[in-house]
């Protein structure tokens, strides 16, 4: 069989491609190069399913998760989007928690996935939907579930320290100087820096995170006014770039026009402030990702106000 | 005239802890005017520089968001709720 026929939809995952930027960059010396690594080419398209991948894999080897169990956790619904994907492949039924204003794209695809998705008050934003797993957690009596716990689950940096991270040491050819990416779980940034480290010792890690606890930069974290995942580690970047909305949503448009990429919030987010680290460099090879696709991002017209209701969208 | 605002949990700490306040008001934007004097610091995070709701500030009154309504202009009635409502972060 050719190279390109895979057994399954989870071998579909990873070796994203990265493309230079040309005119987001302009200004820049020639010898500044600017990639985007296009997540958005992951079978659920989105970085998420590296993460959701691995820690289903390892749930299945070691016999925490099985045919019989029911996968649950919360999510901002990309990693949803992931789990549902693959538990469907595998025969095993998902139950995802995400506050009830994601976007109605992602509710589809879930549902389309087969998975269950138990909503939570979109007040409480992503915290609320952490806590309500919890207690459906331990409200049961079943023993049925399955917790993997994206926000603390080593799985989640070790998915990026296996492949994302080798990724980008192999198609720069080792010349990265710089990581780019925003803070949401903590999974990608932790992970992969931990590759780069190392593999291109040089190259610095750098997190960005929104500048303000109310902030619309879907997907990202700010840890201070947030529940700290546990596999973060301030350690593990070595910077922080504290990006506004409006700058990460003017980044994003302009990608869509100068570049051809139309990616999500975060996307956005990450890519100014790869170019904020390019500013000043007279040369340098910077990575930064492109967590999603922006088709996915649509506000809802209602609001759904019920917490814990279980529903089928 | 009132209406009850639903704070959300990332602006709370500006709102003295509470999850709700009550304005009295008969527009979303009287609601943000009376807001402003009550709590500057939370009407803050929701204006831009020239005193416009910033872009990605998504409200709605009742269950519909005010961007398929009459936006700033939309009226209130005594007893609707108006819901904060934040953008969805990590994972």
């Amino acid at each position: 069989m050719s190279e390109q026929v895979s057994a399954s939809v989870l071998d579909l995952v990873g070796n994203t491609p990265m493309v230079r930027l040309r005119g987001v960059t302009a200004g820049l010396p020639e010898r500044v190069e600017v990639y985007a690594k296009l997540e958005y080419f992951n079978p659920g398209g989105s970085v998420k399913d590296r993460a959701a991948r691995q820690m289903i894999v390892e749930a299945l080897a070691d016999g925490r998760l099985s045919t019989d169990k029911v996968l649950i956790d919360s999510t901002s619904g990309n990693t949803g989007v992931a789990y549902a994907m693959f538990c469907a492949a595998l025969g095993i039924e998902a139950h995802l928690v995400m506050p009830s204003n994601v976007s109605q794209p992602r509710k589809e695809l879930i549902a389309a996935y087969g998975a269950k998705i138990i909503f939570s008050d979109p007040l409480e934003g992503s915290d609320g939907a952490i806590e309500l797993a919890h207690q459906v957690l331990a409200d049961d009596r079943t023993g049925r579930y399955f917790y993997p716990d994206q926000y603390s689950n080593p799985a989640n940096p070790r998915a990026h320290e296996l492949t994302t991270g080798p990724e980008i040491v192999r198609d720069t050819d080792g010349r990265v100087t710089h990581f780019v990416a925003g803070l949401g779980t903590t999974g990608t940034v932790m992970g992969t820096g931990r590759a780069l480290r190392r593999l291109a010792p040089a190259a610095r890690i750098v997190a960005v995170q929104p500048d303000a606890a109310f902030h619309g930069l879907e997907g990202l974290k700010h840890l201070e006014s947030s529940i700290v995942p546990a596999i973060y580690e301030a350690s593990g970047h070595d910077q922080t770039i504290w990006m506004g909305t409006e700058a990460g949503w003017a980044m994003r448009e302009r990608l869509g026009r100068e570049e051809g990429l139309v990616v999500g919030h975060s996307s956005g987010a990450s890519v100014e402030a790869a170019l904020r680290v390019a500013q000043g460099l007279t040369e340098g090879v910077i990575v930064c990702i492109c967590c999603d696709h922006g088709d996915r991002y649509f506000d809802p017209r209602k609001l759904q106000r019920g917490t814990s209701a279980v529903a089928h969208v | 005239m009132a209406i009850t605002i639903r704070i959300p949990t990332a602006l709370r700490k500006l709102a003295g802890g509470l999850d709700k306040v009550s304005a009295e008001a008969g527009t979303v934007r009287e609601v943000i005017a009376a807001l402003g004097l009550s709590h500057p610091a939370l009407a803050a995070q929701l204006l831009d520089e020239a005193g416009n709701l910033r872009s990605f500030v998504n409200l709605y009154a009742n269950e519909d968001s005010i961007k398929e309504l009459n936006g700033l202009d939309t009226v209130l009635k005594s007893g609707d709720d108006l819901s904060i409502v934040p953008a969805i972060a990590g994972g």
